[in-house]
């Protein structure tokens, strides 16, 4: 095998941020010009992403088992704390890089289409290359600190896209909520970073991931709590229970905002940092149980509000957060390479499924805009049989669904088996109910997935049309938004054939993938997960071949498909013979639902139990602290200093005389210290 | 007769400072300081004697910053008792508390 | 004769400035003042100062105290005067702050003599011998000061215009 030299590592984060100086310029400058945008924005992604496959098929030919990580100039030189601008290369990087800008690429080329007619448009472009830049920085960055910049400044991004039309007042608010339950996350980062340091001794990934297993006593609290704070900064990121609830709120930005970063790849942020930090989690059982436990319950309580949504993006986003559950699942049992793997095909088919919306509700604003309909075109409740008026847009969203929903031979159908697998396969050791648990949370969460994908697409393309005199305008998507969505369809088929298990390959009906794919994204990462897969191997056991209710992975993968198959036809029959109305004439939910519909109240009791007594609590500090301490404490040392001037002006006579006085005293004073008495 | 020129060179600036503490004419004022500067003077001629030259290229220098002293000091009064009328230093109190 | 020529200046000088301190009338004082600066430049040349000893009488007595005569004619202070000086208290706390310093100097002036300071520059009467009278002045003013003679030829200036500006009617 040939050495690999990475190819122009530096451009592929330098041209997304060329890409925001050349838009920022444009939008401060001439924000009426849309052909610079148009070009550049799309443009340093496409040309970062064709970078990153030259650099991916160079690793391909290489055989690689160290990262390479190029250091482009000391950062932060403090004694002991010695911190690089350094990026690194390995199979876990390049994979999220080609993520990034491939995906990043599409919905870049989509919003040239959704964005046309906004006045913001080169602000637009300068927004989501900046981001770009920024989760490059995340994925490729050598060490915690280069990573950190990543993360925050993909959350900045993120608030300022949400709250991109700021000068609605509920969308600038959804931004600052994103940004501020983000912080709690981020605080967790620091303090892990901290720690590590102060344990390890260096940030950079190389060093810590090498020196961890001997440093940390195996299920010690130190790497017990490193790994906890880490996790909480994965949980703010990726919107797990409890600091979820910033990302449906965060639909409020532009739907290929959505699509790129609140369901392809900033909330995956989170999955990513713990797949790079996997040795300190694998050293810590505690912390993977608490892992998979939040990612269990968030994936099916996400699952359980998306059930009833009518708005199509909050479907969607409960969605999301649903699959960002597997996802943390599946890092969290152990399964690294599962993990990133649903990571990979989630951001084609989540994408995939929310550019669809997007086009959807493209053409519905334009439909009620023409009618002057005072509509909800976001709601679904006034869409029906759409299939007639945007028939590409049809097929591509069902093939989104099917993906998600796990139908052989979709995307969905390997990653999310296999994560689900995985969950039973780790059931051993100390944890061994609890991960039983999460493997039939997950398996229902599953099967919730099917139902609420399948409702979408009946209620938004099926049946009768419900826009009112709108139905006349609804058109198909222009090219430059439906092509797109045809290449992640395309890849929403088969981006899950790079990774089939080997017992499924070896199925007669669902092993018809050629054999050559078989668990390939599972050896590409095996250099990353090495070490963590070891810890596991030696501490634990190997892997369960049977289930804990037996059944090997390819059973329970094809009871899996065929629950997700009946499901979806049930409920295309079931929801197709209902009758429905449009949102203004339709009751409002009763019961269980309306628990469901309204997210089980967690906002309003955040709102009650933190929001409200931090608000009470500093109003108090404000009247008595701040007012009756500090303040009354400032205005003291200020009447102090006026009173004491008073009594020195009272030395200012004016009268020159008594001024020559002073300089005579002073003279003498001086006088006699110098010649003494 | 350097002890003698530096004790009346003590004697005139001394006289200098009882009169800028007893008077009230500013221009009497000026002179006072224009007295102590000149005991100053006859100090560094006494000692020129022992010490060397410089002592009165000092002198020079003196003289002529009592010159522009001069010159400006008196263009304030000039435009003090323009506003005033008078150069008493009583009036002259605005810089009281 | 020259100690007696010392002797009857520095009581001249001394009454020419007690006579300044206590007149009351500033034309007066400032005559005073005039014979005090005529008997320094007296006792300059005696003391072989002989250029500063004119250009004190003619700069000093001559010209800056024709300026403040002016300025006392020009404000019209040279009659109708009310008396200035200070009561008997300030009288006595000036006279004895005065007096103390005077002690002070005193004294280490006659410390100085015995300490019999002497410096390595040239002395007054080897350079009049070698460069005449103004020439030895010359000689140090223009090639060891000569930075600090164009920092007073520049305060000069400037104080020729501030002057101006400051006792204009109207700037």
């Amino acid at each position: 095998m040939e050495n690999f030299e990475p190819t122009l590592l530096g451009l592929i984060v330098l041209l997304p941020l060329v890409g925001f100086l050349i838009n920022g310029a444009v939008a401060l400058f001439t924000p009426g010009n849309k052909g610079v945008s148009t070009w550049v924005g799309p443009g340093v992604v496409g040309l970062a992403f064709l970078i990153a496959v030259v650099n991916f098929i160079g690793m391909f030919g290489a055989e690689l088992t160290a990262p390479i990580v190029r250091s482009y100039w000391s950062w932060m030189p403090v004694g002991d704390l010695q911190v690089d601008a350094a990026l690194q290369l390995d199979q876990l990087s390049i994979l999220m890089t080609l993520i990034v800008t491939g995906v990043g690429f599409l919905i870049h080329v989509f919003s040239v289409g959704y964005m046309k007619g906004d006045p913001g448009y080169a602000r637009y472009f300068a927004f989501l290359n900046l981001f770009v830049f920024f989760m490059l920085t995340l994925v490729l960055g050598a060490n915690f600190p280069v990573l950190f910049v990543g993360w925050e400044g993909v959350g900045l991004c993120s608030y300022l896209l949400i709250g991109f039309w700021f000068r609605d007042r509920e969308k600038a608010d959804a931004g600052k909520k994103a940004f501020i339950v983000n912080r709690i996350g981020d605080f967790g980062l620091l303090i892990a970073m901290f720690m590590i340091f102060a344990h390890v001794g260096t940030l950079d990934f190389v060093g810590v991931f090498a020196a961890a297993p001997e440093t940390f006593v195996y299920g010690g609290a130190v790497v017990t709590a490193i790994a906890l704070f880490l996790f909480l900064g994965a949980v703010g990121k990726s919107a797990q229970i409890p600091l979820y609830v910033w990302l449906p709120d965060a639909m409020a930005g532009p739907t290929p905002v959505s699509a790129l970063i609140h369901a392809a790849t900033m909330v995956t942020a989170g999955v990513y940092l713990i797949a790079r930090s996997s040795v300190l989690f694998a050293l810590s059982p505690t912390a993977m149980m608490t892992v998979a436990i939040v990612g269990a319950v968030t994936a099916l309580f996400a699952a359980t509000i998306g059930l009833v949504q009518t708005d199509i993006k909050k479907v969607l986003a409960y969605s999301t957060v649903s699959q960002l559950g597997f996802m943390v699942v599946g890092v969290g049992v152990g399964a690294y390479a599962a993990g990133i793997f649903h990571l990979m095909t989630h951001a084609f088919f989540k994408a995939l499924l929310f550019m669809g919306a997007g086009a959807v509700i493209h053409a519905m604003h334009h439909a009620f805009h023409e009618t002057h309909q005072d509509w909800d075109a976001q709601d679904m409740r006034n869409m029906g049989g759409l299939k007639r008026f945007m028939p590409k847009t049809w097929i591509f969203m069902w093939i989104g669904t099917l993906a998600i929903a796990g139908v052989w031979p979709l995307a969905g159908f390997f990653s999310k088996d296999e994560i689900i697998w995985m969950a039973a396969a780790h059931a051993q050791g100390p944890f061994e109910v609890v991960f039983t648990l999460v493997w039939v949370i997950l398996f229902i969460a599953a099967m919730l997935t099917a139902f609420y994908m399948t409702r979408l697409m009946i209620l938004t393309f099926h049946g009768e049309n419900r826009s009112g005199p709108g139905g006349r305008h609804i058109h198909e998507a222009p090219a430059v938004m439906w092509v797109p969505l045809a290449i992640l369809a395309v890849l929403s088929i088969v981006g899950g054939w790079i990774n089939i298990p080997r017992p499924i390959s070896a199925t007669p009906i669902l092993g018809w993938i050629p054999p050559w794919h078989t668990e390939w994204l599972h050896y590409w990462l095996a250099p990353v997960t090495a070490t963590a897969d070891n810890v596991f191997r030696t501490r634990v056991g190997e892997l369960l071949e049977v289930g804990p209710f037996g059944g090997g992975e390819a059973f329970w993968a094809a009871v899996a498909f065929m629950i997700a198959m009946v499901i979806i036809a049930l409920t295309t029959v079931w929801l197709g013979k209902q009758e429905r109305k449009p949102a203004v004439e339709t009751p409002p939910y009763r019961g269980f639902a309306k628990v469901l519909y309204d997210k089980w109240y967690v906002d309003e009791i955040y709102d009650a139990v933190i929001v409200r007594p931090v608000v009470n609590g500093s109003r108090a500090l404000w009247r008595y602290v701040d007012d009756g301490i500090v303040d009354r404490a400032a205005n003291g040392v200020g009447s102090l200093a006026r009173g004491l001037g008073w009594l020195g002006s009272r030395l200012q006579t004016g009268n020159l005389n008594v001024y020559a006085l002073a300089i005579v005293a002073g003279a003498l004073l001086i006088l006699l210290t110098v010649v003494g008495l | 007769m350097l002890t003698e020129s530096l004790v009346l060179s003590g004697v005139l600036f001394s006289i200098g400072v009882a009169g800028v503490m007893i008077r009230r004419n500013a221009i009497i004022l000026f002179m006072c300081i224009e007295l102590m500067l000149n005991a100053v003077n006859l100090a560094f001629i006494a000692l020129a004697q022992q010490i060397g030259i410089e002592g009165h290229v000092f002198v020079f220098f003196v003289m002529t910053v009592a010159a522009a002293e001069a010159a400006v000091g008196l263009a304030i009064i000039i435009s003090i008792f323009r506003l005033f009328e008078t150069v008493d230093i009583r009036n002259f109190n605005l810089l009281r508390w | 004769m020259t100690e007696f020529i010392w002797w009857v200046f520095a009581a001249l000088a001394i009454g020419g400035a007690a006579g300044m301190v206590g007149g009351r009338n500033p034309v007066a004082s400032l005559l005073s003042l005039v014979l005090t600066l005529f008997s320094l430049g007296v006792l300059f040349v005696l003391m072989q100062a002989h250029f500063i000893g004119v250009i004190q009488i003619i700069v000093y007595a001559g010209a800056i105290m024709v300026l403040f005569l002016f300025v006392i004619m020009l404000l019209n202070l040279g009659h109708d005067y009310r008396t200035d000086i200070r009561n008997v208290g300030w009288i006595t706390v000036g006279s004895v702050l005065a007096g103390f310093m005077f002690w002070l100097i005193a004294r280490t002036f006659l410390e100085f003599e015995e300490l019999a300071v002497s410096g390595p520059g040239v002395l007054p009467e080897a350079a009049a011998e070698e460069h005449g009278v103004v020439g030895a002045i010359a000689m140090t003013l223009f090639d060891e000061y000569v930075v600090g003679f164009e920092l007073v030829a520049l305060l000069l200036l400037a104080a020729i215009i501030g002057a101006m500006l400051l006792a204009k009617r109207r700037v």
